[in-house]
């Protein structure tokens, strides 16, 4: 035999498993709330996605390539994903130039200065996100009315979010059973007809996504079921406390964007803990946070901001929440 | 909260399942034949290295002593064949370091006399359970699951503790694997005998056999043959890898959990292996030395693969020249199952008892994924049956923190690979977290001596 | 308006006296006596924090210095004698003359000499291949090259040459802080005494098999022939588990044994070119 043998520890053998598939199973079960969205906001959402990725891929390239001088990796779908959750994050009329100072927000800001893929703290997306939203208030809150394929981009008819409306009327003294019949039904909810951000729109499509993600088991059901379970569970509280002033667990959970932050945003690997149990509290944070944000809070939605600062707490429960370790407690059957 | 596991029959948490390959399932055990010399390294067990009581010129015949246990952690080596003892000189073996080897010219197969060779099963014990500790420490038998750890050892109970359940492992819960498979199919009585044996060495009414549902061939034969064994069960087990693995095993049998740092025995278990079964019968009612093993060769590009008696001692060349040769695109030849042997430095590489199998790769498959940067997606959290954090201990190991990382119980990694396997990023996130273990290790038993 | 300037600069005011006294306070509680002398030692050494005197920074060895009776066993090696008479001028006692030293690589298995015959497929760490297996070549006490070497020397002394896959010391960076040594897993380093132009002979070769096996699995290695034994004429040169060994101190750079080596395993360097009418040539890597 005249060829070298290979030696090296073990295992010999790899799973299927690559950062590339798990990345572009996340797109794949973004395409439904994709596919809703532009049914709903027309060119306007294709227009916004488009610049959006194109924009992340483009500078991650140009980063890796000329700023760190580090081999390129933008194959690997990281950029694609954080391309496609800030365009699902942002209303379908945003002016293009706002969407690229987004996307060099994220990858730029929140990427890659931590060195990349696997070290940012915080979600690249919902910084992008985050820094939109406090630099053009006006663009960022103005959110176009779902009016179906045939919408324009610049022409979409603009209106506010249920989140809003409830939040406004609130403060002006009216009842949220009242509210409620200025806003869409729970069933239209879950279908898609709410103004909001593009990735929001129905809650159908990204439910699917959901068990999508949960079937490939690219993410578990820790991080979801905790955020919408702590929410609902807050909200019912205080709306069986008084259903006048706050809304019912049904409405918080569709309207805005709980599932698609819960689902596709809190999950992300790197900025989320990494046992179950550490998981299970940083939902509930979320969930907590998120309510807390949108009931008393100076935005009506709070989804993004409660990720963030859950974000921060990750590297603390990392350290501290530790699994518990196969035969750590005696326990003989 | 206790709620036991039942609703699968495997161990509660991590584990992964790597496609099985279990190529030679269906090929019957046949004797290789004897090599014109074999080289029987005298390091073939966990613990001191065996003193040689031979010399060059020497003739022995199979089955005589030629290395004799240098302490209590030791074992007895005996010459698998009969010839010319040629020279003791270093070989290359499977632990992949040059370490003496008594090399053997064959001549003719003598056996020694003393040696049943019959093929009548007796089942009747006559040894009394001291008489049983002593024939294994005389016939070298150590633990064929491929920890070859001196069985004598593990029969001798400490006083302070008492064992109350003996487990063996027929799991072979490793890919492409099918030797202890096949024993149980073949060799099913004598394995059972041999376990009764265990059974009255350790003074214990109850043994539960662990096999795979993927094996119901296996399972079936043995619960029939079981029903004239009392006390003896057989139970079919989810497919899940590591579950061959000694401390998740008595988890799934008994839901005991051993605790950090301790042995089985002190959840009052003992764990053989079915191969070592077999060869405590052998030693016990034939009278048969650990001379020779059932070894898989098998691999997706071997024309013949098969399950072979291999004497120990034979080059593993002489076993793939068995299965067909050596084919021309082979990148990795493997000692024991894909996930924890050890890969081979060339084919002149000699059996030894711990061997349960070779594996061949191609030099496609063979090669590592390219290691990109950690995602944090936790799967190897998820996947570690420790229930450890492997991306941690690997980051801890890296860096040369090793006081973290005995208190992340780098010591209770079991090796098993499933963090490397499942990682998406292609981290060897295990090679690392040896270097841990290791370097802890030394460091404890620093501090012991202190 | 004016008021509203005025509360909070006597607010402002009168919280920033208040911090000012629960710190003074704090700051006397939780006081540190310290020796003044440690500062002074550890500005004089050279910041280096490489562990080669033995502590874990200069910080503990200005302290340990300070504390200690005599400097018995204290050496800086990145100093040298001149800062450790320096500090000992400063504290009043009296330094040892210490040589200063230099780290060779006790090893010669480049391809050329050494065949490789596996191919090792995992993660860059000596540590970690030297736990695993014999290496890329079939000699046991060799080399790996995966440079935890390089990787442990803080002076950037170390690196790996391209073409003989062994790390290169660079006599000038070098500093004898002894961390490579630490970091082989192989024992393949030593420090010896430094001479003048940076000449040294010594035998680079670690491998403790038999000659037989020795010479099979590198052409360059040591196979204890004795022969440069016999020719030193300065009692220098050792033999021991089949491996020769040249001591430093007293050796006196005759150059007969690297002439008389066999497998050419014993080196020497920067010295100047032989006459031409010595038949053998010696190998020179980076002279």
């Amino acid at each position: 035999m005249n060829n070298q043998l290979n030696v090296s520890l073990s295992p010999h053998i790899h799973g299927r498993e690559t950062t590339e598939k798990l990345m572009f199973g996340v797109v794949i079960a973004l395409l439904p709330a994709l596919v809703a969205s532009i049914i709903f906001f027309g060119a306007g959402a294709i227009i916004t996605t488009a610049t959006a990725v194109i924009s992340c891929i483009v500078f991650e390239y140009l980063i890796q390539k000329f700023i760190l001088c580090k081999p390129i990796s933008i194959t690997d779908g990281s950029a694609l994903v954080t391309g496609l959750l800030l365009a699902l994050n942002l209303p379908s009329n945003i002016p293009a130039y706002m969407v690229i100072i987004g996307s060099l927000i994220a990858i730029g800001v929140a990427k890659m200065t931590f060195g990349g893929l696997g070290n940012n703290p915080f979600n690249p997306a919902l910084v992008g996100r985050v820094f939109l939203l406090i630099s053009f208030p006006s663009q960022m809150t103005t959110w176009p009315v779902p009016a179906g394929f045939a919408t324009g981009y610049a022409d979409a008819v603009t209106g506010a979010t249920p989140l809003a409306v409830i939040k406004e009327g609130v403060k002006n003294g009216e009842s949220v059973s009242e509210l409620m019949q200025a806003i869409p039904s729970t069933v239209e909810l879950l279908l898609g007809k709410l103004g909001g951000s593009i990735g929001e729109v129905s809650a159908l499509a990204l439910l699917i996504g959901f068990i999508y993600l949960l079937y490939k088991k690219i993410i578990t059901w820790h991080i979801p079921v905790s955020v919408i379970g702590s929410l609902a569970l807050f909200t019912s509280i205080l709306w069986v406390f008084n259903p006048d002033i706050y809304a019912g667990p049904a409405f918080h959970i569709l309207s805005g964007g709980v599932l698609l932050g819960a689902i596709f945003m809190a999950t992300d690997y790197v900025t989320s803990p990494m046992n179950s149990k550490a998981m299970i509290l940083y939902g509930c944070g979320i969930g907590l946070l998120t309510a807390i944000i949108r009931i008393w809070g100076a935005y009506p939605e709070g989804v993004s901001f409660a990720i963030l600062i859950m974000n921060a707490f990750v590297p603390l429960m990392n350290a501290y929440i530790k699994p518990k370790r196969f035969g750590e407690e005696i326990k003989n059957g | 909260m206790m709620i036991r596991y039942k609703t699968s029959n495997t161990f509660p948490k991590g584990g992964i399942h790597p496609p099985e390959y279990k190529l030679t399932q269906n090929v019957p055990i046949k004797p290789l034949p004897i090599p014109k010399s074999v080289m029987i390294p005298i390091s073939q067990h966990i613990g001191a290295v065996a003193a040689p009581v031979v010399a060059k010129g020497d003739y022995v015949k199979t089955g005589q002593l030629i290395a004799s246990a240098n302490g209590f952690v030791s074992s007895n080596i005996h010459s698998s064949v009969s010839g010319i003892v040629s020279k003791i000189d270093t070989i290359i073996d499977a632990s992949g370091y040059r370490q003496n080897a008594i090399f053997i010219d064959v001549q003719g197969d003598e056996w020694v006399d003393s040696i049943d060779r019959s093929a009548d099963v007796i089942s009747k014990i006559e040894l009394a359970p001291e008489q049983i500790i002593e024939k294994c420490k005389e016939s070298g038998i150590v633990g064929l699951g491929g920890a070859t750890f001196p069985s004598h050892v593990k029969l001798a109970v400490p006083k302070d503790k008492k064992c109350n359940t003996i487990i063996i492992n027929g799991v072979e819960c490793e890919p492409y694997l099918t030797s202890d498979h096949r024993l149980m199919l073949e060799k099913g009585e004598e394995i059972l005998i041999g376990i009764a044996i265990l059974m009255k060495a350790l003074d214990v009414e109850k043994a539960m056999v662990g096999i795979e549902s993927n094996k119901p061939d296996a399972v079936e034969h043995l619960k029939e043959l079981a029903k004239r064994f009392p006390g003896i069960s057989i139970h079919s087990l989810t497919v899940k890898y590591p579950q061959g693995a000694e401390k998740q095993l008595i988890k799934t049998l008994t839901g005991r959990e051993v605790p950090s740092g301790k042995l089985p025995i002190d959840v009052n278990a003992v764990v053989h292996n079915v191969a070592t079964a077999y060869a405590v019968y052998e030693a016990v009612q034939k009278n048969k030395p650990l001379i020779e093993r059932v070894v898989t060769v098998t691999g997706k590009s071997l024309p013949a693969p098969g399950n072979y008696l291999v004497r120990i001692g034979s080059p593993v060349s002489s076993l793939i020249e068995a299965a067909g040769g050596l084919p021309d695109d082979t990148g990795k030849i493997v000692s024991g199952g894909p996930m924890m042997g050890k890969a081979l430095q060339n084919t002149g590489v000699p059996a030894s008892k711990g061997m349960s199998g070779i594996v061949l790769f191609r030099a496609s498959e063979s090669t590592r994924v390219e290691k990109i940067a950690c995602i944090r997606c936790a799967k190897c959290v998820t996947a570690c049956p420790m229930n450890l954090e492997p991306h941690l201990l690997a980051t801890l190991s890296m860096k040369a923190m090793f006081e973290r990382a005995e208190d992340e119980k780098v010591t209770d990694c079991i090796e098993c690979g499933s963090c490397s396997y499942t990682c998406p990023a292609g981290r060897p996130s295990l090679d690392y977290i040896r270097l841990g273990k290791s370097t802890v290790m030394k460091m404890i038993r620093e501090r012991n001596i202190k | 308006m004016s008021s509203t300037i005025i509360v909070t600069i006597i607010s402002l005011s009168l919280l920033a006296a208040v911090s000012a006294v629960i710190l003074y306070f704090v700051a006397q509680k939780f006081h540190v006596n310290e020796d003044p002398r440690i500062d002074d030692v550890q500005a004089a050494l050279p910041a280096a924090n490489c562990g080669g005197c033995g502590f874990a920074g200069c910080r503990n060895f200005a302290e340990a210095l300070v504390a200690a009776e005599t400097f018995d066993g204290l050496n800086c090696p990145v100093g040298g004698s001149e800062v450790m008479k320096l500090i000992a001028g400063m504290l009043g006692k009296a330094a040892d003359e210490t040589e200063p030293l230099t780290a060779v690589l006790l090893c010669n298995g480049t391809p050329e000499f050494r065949p490789r015959t596996t191919r090792y497929d995992g993660v860059e760490s000596c540590r970690i291949q030297h736990n695993l297996y014999i290496g890329e070549t079939n000699c046991s006490y060799g080399c790996l090259g995966n440079g935890d070497c390089v990787k442990a020397c803080k002076f950037g002394a170390i690196k790996i040459d391209n073409s003989t896959k062994l790390p290169v010391i660079d006599d000038s960076k070098c500093v004898a802080c002894g961390a490579c040594v630490k970091s082989c897993p192989r024992n393949l380093i030593e420090l010896r005494k430094k001479e003048k132009k940076d000449r040294k002979i010594y035998v680079a070769c670690s491998n403790c098999d038999k000659g037989a096996i020795a010479i099979k699995a590198c052409k360059a290695a040591c196979i204890a022939c004795s022969k440069c034994l016999k020719v030193c004429e300065f009692g220098a040169i050792t033999i021991e588990k089949n491996l020769a060994h040249i001591d430093a101190k007293k050796c006196k750079l005759c150059r007969k044994c690297v002439a008389e080596c066999s497998t050419k395993s014993i080196l020497e360097f920067n010295f100047p070119p032989r006459k031409p009418k010595v038949e053998t040539e010696s190998i020179t890597i980076n002279g």
